[in-house]
């Protein structure tokens, strides 16, 4: 079985936010909530770089450890998802991802949150494969067609890299060894407590 | 001081260029290419450098209106994570369990402490109405949201297993609901403790005294106490000071970033320590209950009817007795009870 990642390399990243556009198209995310985002670190000075990030399907989830009422698991493919219909909305999600990833449709207002969204990995969630009611839950469940995530298909620049970790850490390292610098694989640290390819 | 801090943080940056640049030249996973480069630096550095030279964040710029987005990566996300599903769960299992077993322990060798002269058939006003209110609607409160906090930390372990997921979910949702809307009359009923009990509650020197003394708890002495003894005065000034500090940080938790200085690492801290002094309080709360029912023959009467025993006020509360008998209100037969004659 494959596991399944993110890679977004900084070096190619051109800050052009299709990523995010596709992604909010996609699986008609709703106004407000942004399953992916682009961050720009120094921005306007030397070093600047620009990195697409969403939930990175942590190994040993932090969303997954802290929910009170259990409601994510992962695929087997090493995709993290979550039920909406278990979810109640507390926001500890969002206080243990590293990644900002968790959104709510509210913000705060007596703890109402609503049900948590975040980066399927265009995997849908518990229902039945690409039906509608995991549509208007989840979006779209592109991996169930045997697709890889939209963000990643149709980024210009191959910035941003998704499938089977070991297969694109290998194409990020081949393209830093062939074009002699990059600057890491942002998160993998910090996701997967792994080393490979920076 | 400045100028070096400014040239490590130039140095820092280079370093972090740097080996950006090199590392990432010696991270090929391929062996062929592995074996033309040589490795400049260990794997993984440049993420961690950055953590470093950042001071713990790495933040940017976004295009989105949400600000809390600029912040690409929060590490400090895993120690929240470790926190909840271990420190939290020890801090509270030893909390919680080590007082019942202390209380189990104290019963087993004390018993119910009993009435040494025996209940006088007459009794004194120990509490008012308004007292009362305070009392009971900080003590309903707090037994609700002492069990809806408990199933936010121990649920998922202890009920989820037993209920299945939907009813879990079912029950938890409404929790959260009566956790979040009961912290509003248990905030009331502590300020208005406070208020009622604060004269009652600062230190004199009879405290001193009660402690020397074990309160009466160890042994069989009675120490003498003013309307409230040393060992109550601790109750009320852990319900006020850890009440005042529970409510403030879950308010903090129910309007998350919208006070000041809740960025993310404020919202963990307010979590963390409303967690760990709400189990500590839970623990105290346990003792509190023990003592003031299956603990202490008479003592219920207090918050119950609002009047004691008169032999158990001289017992427990010797000085405040004399306040009372002195301040002209005298003990009052129960209603309905015949004079004894020459008394």
């Amino acid at each position: 079985m494959a596991r399944m990642k993110f890679l977004c390399d900084a070096d190619r990243c051109i800050e052009c936010n299709a990523c995010v556009t596709a992604c909010k198209n996609e699986h008609e995310v709703p106004w407000g909530i942004n399953r992916r985002r682009v961050v720009t670190i120094n921005d306007g000075k030397p070093g600047e770089r620009s990195i697409s990030m969403a939930c990175m399907h942590c190994t040993d989830a932090p969303c997954a450890a802290v929910c009170p009422v259990d409601c994510f698991y992962t695929t087997a493919d090493g995709v993290v998802l979550h039920s909406k219909d278990l979810c109640i909305g507390c926001g500890y999600c969002f206080y243990a991802c590293p990644f900002g990833a968790p959104q709510y449709p509210r913000l705060g207002n007596f703890g109402s949150r609503g049900k948590m969204d975040k980066c399927t990995y265009c995997a849908g969630g518990p229902e039945a494969d690409s039906t509608p009611a995991e549509y208007a839950k989840y979006g779209s469940n592109r991996l169930a067609e045997g697709k890889l995530p939209l963000c990643a298909e149709m980024c210009s620049t191959k910035a941003l890299l998704a499938g089977d970790g070991d297969i694109i850490a290998q194409i990020y390292a081949e393209r830093v060894t062939t074009r002699g610098y990059g600057s890491g694989a942002w998160g993998w640290r910090t996701a997967y407590k792994d080393m490979v390819a920076g | 001081m400045m100028g070096i801090r400014t040239r490590l943080r130039t140095a820092l940056v280079a370093l972090v260029l740097g080996v950006g640049i090199g590392l990432a030249a010696a991270t090929a996973t391929a062996p062929e290419a592995a074996a033309q480069q040589q490795p400049a630096a260990p794997p993984a550095a440049t993420e961690q450098m950055l953590f470093n030279y950042l001071q713990g964040n790495v933040q940017g710029r976004v295009t989105i209106p949400d600000r809390r987005a600029a912040t690409l990566i929060q590490p400090a996300g895993r120690d929240f994570q470790d926190f909840w599903r271990s420190t939290m769960k020890w801090i509270g299992g030893i909390a919680i369990l080590g007082m019942l077993a202390v209380l189990a322990i104290f019963y087993l060798v004390r018993g119910t402490i009993r009435i040494e002269a025996g209940p006088s058939g007459r009794t004194i006003q120990r509490f008012n109405g308004v007292e009362r209110f305070a009392h009971w609607l900080t003590a309903s409160t707090f037994i609700v949201l002492g069990i809806t906090g408990l199933n936010i930390t121990f649920g998922r372990e202890l009920l989820l297993p037993l209920i299945g997921p939907d009813a879990f979910t079912a029950w938890s949702e409404l929790a959260k609901v009566a956790h979040n809307y009961l912290s509003f009359p248990f905030t009331l009923g502590v300020a208005l403790m406070l208020v009622l009990w604060i004269k009652d509650n600062l230190p004199s020197a009879t405290d001193a005294r009660w402690f020397a003394e074990g309160g009466g708890l160890i042994g069989h002495g009675h120490p003498p106490a003013r309307k409230f003894n040393a060992g109550q005065k601790l109750i009320f000034w852990s319900v006020v000071l850890g009440g005042a500090a529970i409510a403030v940080t879950g308010y903090i938790m129910m309007f998350p970033f919208q006070f000041w200085a809740t960025d993310i690492a404020g919202m963990q801290l307010a979590i963390q320590l409303h967690g760990i002094i709400a189990l500590v309080m839970i623990a105290i709360i346990l003792a509190h209950i023990y003592i003031g029912s299956l603990g202490m023959e008479g003592a219920f009467a207090a918050m119950g009817t609002g009047r004691v025993d008169l032999n158990w006020a001289k017992e427990h509360h010797s000085l405040w007795v004399d306040e009372m008998m002195s301040g002209g209100r005298a003990a009052a037969a129960p209603p309905g009870a015949r004079s004894a004659g020459a008394d």
